[in-house]
């Protein structure tokens, strides 16, 4: 038999929980971007980092103004929003309205889904030959390369979502006597909703690629045509003047979306 | 309206759940349906309510269903089954609307419901800001405004704690004082069935049959927690299950 154990000091209980929960942190995102910004003006000023490596920040800065002052900003901001709009709106309605009938009916599903798994993967800008042949060098081709990227997608997350509906609920919903109707526009989409909106999210961040490339291969004007046409001319100021125009785009979109969340997901806490 | 169950069986695939089951719910009555786990009696509740089609046998409705019946065999889950995006009032007014029944009209029935089953002050509350107990009188007086004929409760209570659980059957004993409502319903609580049961129909492990049917005449209102009587009734129908439900327990471990 061993001798019992001598009474130590009490030890306090070392705290091993907590962590594996992000919490906002709003602040943290703008000073990564003042400093990587900060960074890249100083070093262009002192010259460890060359001008043909990346322009300085406030020369994009100054094109930027430049752009603006002229009107060339709403020149090609213009007709860029209207694609996308057009484009992406006719992508995600259609893609939500596929998806929401793949989530219902058997048939539909066993001859979509293959198909749609098919044309997933396909690189939509190698289509564009295709969609110019189709509807004319013009808008409509645009639109259609667009819609076509978006669509796949929202369809899959669509269907998605709405196999992830509690099914007990539409139970209660046939148990109550509710119309099919009823029960799809009351339980099935509102419970689809989140993962719609979080499937609108990737699509529409496809949405800006697709429209910059249909814009690279043929528009006069175009936030894609404006920055081919300073890549050709290796006007790194005016390239990342256009970069930043895009980032910009993603990040309001993505701003958009996060505001619909708040009002139509305002149930989940 | 009354409820016949006539010569019901019912298998899934080759497992066969409910074999030859005939039983009465009468107006005005709650019939409580015990047995051990997997016995089948939810699926039997589900059969009544049109939820699942028999195998075999059928699920008749005896009389007409009352005046201002709106949905005459009316389920409570044992899930509660709310919509977390509608409030308690949207969840309520949800299956009114397809009766055409909204604003002013819905607004006063639905306030009415609500003062009954004790939730006046939480119209405006979404579901997961609700306790469990209070979810279930949402599903409660769901139920009870489509004025049903006969109501389906599928374990009601089981998901609650057992506090909540006392609270929630006085209420339920309140409910049915006030206005005797036909009842089909099913739990595994024994305690709760001799409480609410005025027959307590108990089935056999799968394939559940019928094994017995117990009455109790004393009046709702006058059971309370732990009677001796009830107490008696309740050991004599454990004793009836005991073993089946250690043989149905020792069953799944083997499937």
């Amino acid at each position: 038999m061993s001798d019992p154990a001598p009474v130590k000091a009490p030890i306090e209980v070392r705290f091993r929980g907590g962590g594996f929960a992000p919490k906002p942190r709003r602040w943290v995102g703008v000073v990564v971007f003042i400093v990587l910004i900060t960074l890249m003006e100083i070093g262009t000023r002192i010259g460890w980092i060359s001008a043909l490596t990346l322009p300085k920040p406030s020369d994009v800065l100054a094109t930027f103004g430049e752009l603006w002052e002229s009107g060339l900003l709403y020149k090609h901001l213009a007709p860029s929003l209207g694609r996308l709009a057009v484009g992406a709106s006719i992508g995600a309605t259609v893609g939500i309205g596929v998806g929401v009938l793949i989530g219902l009916f058997s048939y539909i599903r066993a001859g979509l889904v293959p198909l749609v798994a098919a044309l997933f993967p396909i690189p939509k800008i190698a289509l564009l030959p295709l969609f110019v042949i189709w509807f004319g060098i013009d808008e409509a081709s645009k639109y259609a390369l667009i819609a076509f990227g978006t669509f796949t997608p929202t369809v899959v997350a669509t269907y998605g979502a709405v196999d992830n509906v509690d099914r007990s609920l539409i139970r209660m919903g046939q148990s109550f006597g509710l119309s099919w109707f009823s029960i799809v526009r009351k339980i099935v989409l509102p419970g689809a909703m989140p993962g719609i909106l979080s499937g609108l999210r990737i699509s529409l961040a496809i949405a800006i690629i697709l429209l910059v490339a249909a814009e690279m291969l043929g528009a006069e004007y175009g936030i894609g045509a404006y920055i081919l046409e300073a890549g050709s001319l290796y006007d790194l100021e005016r390239l990342f003047a256009g970069v930043v125009i895009l980032s910009l785009l993603g990040v309001i979109l993505s701003m958009v979306i996060g505001l619909i969340e708040r009002r139509l997901l305002g149930w989940r806490s | 309206m009354d409820i016949r169950l006539d010569a019901i069986s019912h298998s899934y695939g080759d497992t066969e759940v409910l074999r030859d089951i005939s039983l009465d719910v009468p107006t005005g009555r709650i019939v409580c349906l015990v047995g051990p786990s997997g016995c089948g009696k939810s699926t039997l509740l589900r059969l009544m309510g049109g939820l699942e089609r028999p195998t075999k046998g059928r699920v008749l409705q005896l009389g007409a269903p009352p005046q201002g019946c709106l949905n005459p065999l009316t389920f409570v889950f044992q899930d509660f089954a709310l919509l977390p995006w509608r409030t308690v009032r949207g969840n309520i007014s949800l299956v009114l609307e397809d009766h055409g029944i909204r604003g002013a009209r819905a607004d006063s029935i639905i306030s009415d419901v609500l003062a009954r089953t004790k939730l006046s002050d939480f119209g405006h509350a979404l579901p997961r800001q609700l306790s469990g107990g209070m979810k279930q009188r949402v599903a409660i007086a769901r139920a009870l405004i489509v004025n049903p004929a006969v109501m389906l409760m599928d374990e009601p209570l089981s998901a609650l704690d057992s506090q909540t659980r006392e609270l929630l059957m006085d209420d339920l004993v309140a409910l049915w004082t006030r206005q005797p409502f036909t009842a089909a319903y099913v739990t595994h609580n024994l305690a709760e069935a001799v409480r609410l049961g005025h027959r307590i129909v108990v089935l056999s492990r799968r394939p559940g049959e019928i094994r017995e049917v117990v009455e109790i005449d004393k009046p709702l209102l006058d059971r309370a927690y732990g009677d001796t009587d009830l107490e008696s009734i309740q050991k004599h129908l454990w004793g009836l299950m005991r073993e089946e439900a250690r043989a149905a327990d020792e069953e799944l471990l083997d499937v």
